[in-house]
């Protein structure tokens, strides 16, 4: 096993220790283990890929994701504080091993069902979500079987990224790394050399697809790795609406999750994707919570195509994303919608970048952070019009509420015209949450929790809007829930 | 119905009411008059528990309860409803939304079901006739670019859904042109009742041309200098409060 690392030397050393020496430990005689020794080298990345049976093409990007990952150094820029992470304190291989179930709900953690009870999620899907043995009928296994049939039958492929490696490697090699290029950011470049796995997803030409493919996921959702990787196509004139994520709360022991989300909307193709991330927040004193750094970028490649992002993020120590869309078809159009809270000790630095290089694209951005307890929320948003986007345009509102007088909001609005035609226009507000509205609504009978859920679904309504039904009326029970106790 | 009895209280360190003795009967109207800074505003706070007035003395009983020791909502629940002199904006919250979401509370506290979605829509509907508003503000935001006399209309509306056993009414009349005056009287009028008591907090007397008081009675510094019937609203409205404040200095 890897021998401790010395605290006084900084991770830099020691992974070029790591690295540049030849590796000690020698665990590749144990290649048949379910899980690597902990740590990062080019060994553990060979690894990675061999287990998981992938062509040379993708062992070659994966290791040139990782070369260039060590020639890069985390990022300090972002509106969030955190201890030093250990790269080399992290397992970046175990095989899936399958749950052990619960025999009954009986046995689930009181704490969980209360909340699954208090979000309202029907039993049987309680049951898939804590781990509970199911019946045949709603076995998760059936269900997914059931929708991939439905979407085979259309000629949609929507498989694990493991299995689209092994069966359409093709599209793998088109699409992989065209929008988010491995040396995109430090993050990104770890996900790219070590990814274990995630969703792909291919809408062909002309179809729609027949469901949100929400319903399979909030099932398969309790699976979700440490460095997910995601990749959607629409074709020419396809739709999809993709929901990831989930309201029930989830716990995992890994601290640092990495995602990287690339989608690629082709002519007059339309992808929404949806995300609720309510990943463990920490304690209210702070300690423990997931970091979850996650680069999300889609690309309207073909013209009047349409990418629209949706989040609601409630949970995690601190999120730190700015899901973005590269315009670069004529009269395409990019959207971003987003609840974000921090509350206790949580930190949001989240937003978006909407990159105009198509003529006539069009940008919609609409923020809505909330901050309690002594949570810090920051808005960072860039829309840039590029010389050749004659006529592009964009809307932001970037609105904050503050619930007591610990906590913060910041707004890092950044602007940058190319283009004289175009069109560019920014609201921003702050509000408090009012002792006045507060009376108010306690003086029509309603308690004061009540009172403050239904305050903050009010101020996040535009974005509700745009969530799938379902999860709407979720996410409205999901943001009450996550800031019970917050005032009064 | 509602007992307050030496009723002292302050904001911050300021005593603004300084011995209050009121006596309101179920179906009697009762309006509070004074000049600006009596405590009229202060008197319908502190008795409905708004933060930041303490009660420094005295005691209000309402059916029987302590009302002090409730908390606002349940004093709500309880029936007594305040319509505000400055009501609140809640944007993307519709009045339709919290209005249900009150009516139930009280409902629950009553330990009765929640009303169902169809029979809650037909009640408001007819309350909006009543007191002739338009029914597409059932569907605004609570408030969010009303007018001065949309919003007290809607304090009316919100009070005829609730059916409250006590209305408070603080200066309902202050920015309301005529014809709002008339609609928002109207209202008042329609739910008056044996069972029903209403306290109309006022700065002139153009309210009480329209709802009709059975008892009138004047503050001034914090206490109530005089009470009378109906005619005493007319004198104060010839003589001013003038008289009144000299005859308590003397």
């Amino acid at each position: 096993m890897a021998k401790p690392t010395d605290s006084s030397t900084s991770s830099t050393e020691t992974l070029n220790q790591l690295t540049q020496g030849e590796y000690k430990y020698g665990f590749s005689s144990d290649i048949d283990a379910d899980q690597a020794p902990k740590g990062l080298s080019e060994e553990i990345v060979r690894l990675i890929s061999k287990k998981k049976n992938e062509p040379q093409f993708m062992l070659e990007w994966r290791l040139k994701a990782y070369r260039h990952w060590l020639t890069m150094k985390e990022p300090a820029w972002q509106n969030v504080h955190f201890s030093k992470i250990d790269y080399q304190d992290i397992i970046y291989y175990s095989a899936p091993k399958p749950k052990k179930l619960l025999a009954s709900m009986d046995e689930v953690d009181p704490e969980v069902k209360k909340t699954f009870e208090k979000l309202g999620i029907p039993l049987e899907e309680q049951k898939i979500l804590a781990g509970v043995a199911v019946d045949a009928v709603l076995d998760s296994v059936s269900v997914a079987t059931t929708y991939k049939k439905a979407l085979a039958d259309v000629g949609i492929i929507f498989c694990s990224f493991s299995e689209a490696v092994q069966n359409h490697p093709e599209l793998i090699k088109k699409y992989l790394g065209s929008v988010v290029p491995y040396s995109d950011n430090f993050f990104a470049a770890l996900n790219s050399a070590v990814f274990s796995d995630g969703s792909f997803c291919w809408i062909p030409k002309g179809v729609r697809c027949p469901m949100e493919l929400s319903t399979y996921f909030r099932i398969n959702a309790a699976n979700t790795g440490q460095f997910e990787r995601t990749l959607i196509v629409a074709e020419d004139s396809a739709y999809v609406s993709y929901l990831e994520g989930c309201t029930a709360p989830m716990r995992d022991t890994n601290q640092l999750h990495a995602a990287v989300v690339e989608l690629v909307a082709l002519d007059n193709a339309q992808i929404k994707y949806s995300t609720i991330q309510n990943w463990y927040p920490g304690d209210k004193d702070g300690k423990g919570g997931i970091f979850n750094f996650v680069t999300k970028r889609g690309k309207c490649k073909g013209a009047n195509s349409k990418i629209s992002w949706t989040q609601v993020e409630t949970g995690s120590a601190i999120t730190w994303k700015y899901p973005s869309c590269i315009l670069q078809g004529d009269g395409s159009v990019g959207e971003f919608y987003s609840v974000a809270l921090a509350n206790n000790y949580q930190q949001a630095d989240t937003g978006t970048k909407m990159i105009h290089i198509g003529k006539n694209t069009k940008s919609t951005i609409v923020s809505k952070g909330i901050s309690a307890g002594h949570g810090q929320n920051t808005y960072r948003g860039l829309v840039k019009i590029m010389k050749g986007a004659s006529g592009a345009r964009n809307y932001s509102q970037c609105d904050s509420l503050l619930m007591g007088d610990t906590c913060g909001a910041h707004t890092f609005p950044y602007l940058e015209v190319n283009n004289t035609s175009s069109q560019v226009e920014h609201e921003a507000t702050t509000s408090k949450i009012g002792e006045d509205q507060l009376f108010y609504c306690r003086q029509r009978g309603l308690s004061t929790e009540d009172a403050v859920g239904m305050i903050v679904n009010g101020f996040c309504k535009e974005v509700f809007q745009e969530l799938p039904i379902e999860f709407a009326v979720e996410a409205h029970k999901l943001l009450s829930l996550s800031l019970e106790g917050s005032v009064g | 119905m509602l007992e307050i009895k030496n009723l002292q209280a302050s904001v911050g360190d300021k005593p603004i009411l300084k011995g209050i003795n009121l006596t309101v009967k179920p179906g009697e109207v009762h309006a509070i008059m004074g000049p600006n800074g009596s405590g009229k505003s202060t008197l319908s706070h502190v008795l409905t528990g708004r933060e930041g007035y303490t009660v420094t003395g005295g005691s209000a009983t309402y059916n029987g309860k302590d009302l002090f020791a409730m908390k606002p909502e349940d004093r709500a629940r309880e029936g007594v409803f305040l319509a505000f002199q400055y009501p609140v904006e809640i944007p993307g919250v519709t009045n339709k939304y919290f209005l249900k979401a009150a009516y139930n509370a009280i409902r629950k506290h009553r330990g009765e079901p929640e009303i169902s979605a169809g029979d809650f829509l037909k009640l408001i509907k007819k309350k909006a006739e009543l007191v002739e508003v338009d029914p597409a503000f059932l569907n605004r935001s609570i408030n969010a670019g009303f007018s001065g006399g949309e919003k007290k209309k809607n304090e009316i509306l919100q009070m005829a859904v609730l059916e409250p056993k006590l209305g408070l009414l603080d200066e309902t009349d202050s920015g309301l042109d005529i014809d709002a005056l008339k609609i928002v009287s109207k209202g008042i009028n329609a739910m008056r009742g044996p069972e029903r008591a209403f306290v109309l907090v006022t700065h002139y007397q153009r309210l009480l041309d329209y709802v009709v008081p059975d008892v009138v009675h004047v503050l001034s510094g914090g206490r109530i200098v005089k009470t009378g019937g109906k005619e005493l609203a007319l004198e104060l409205e010839k003589q001013g409060y003038g008289w009144l404040e000299q005859k308590v200095a003397a």
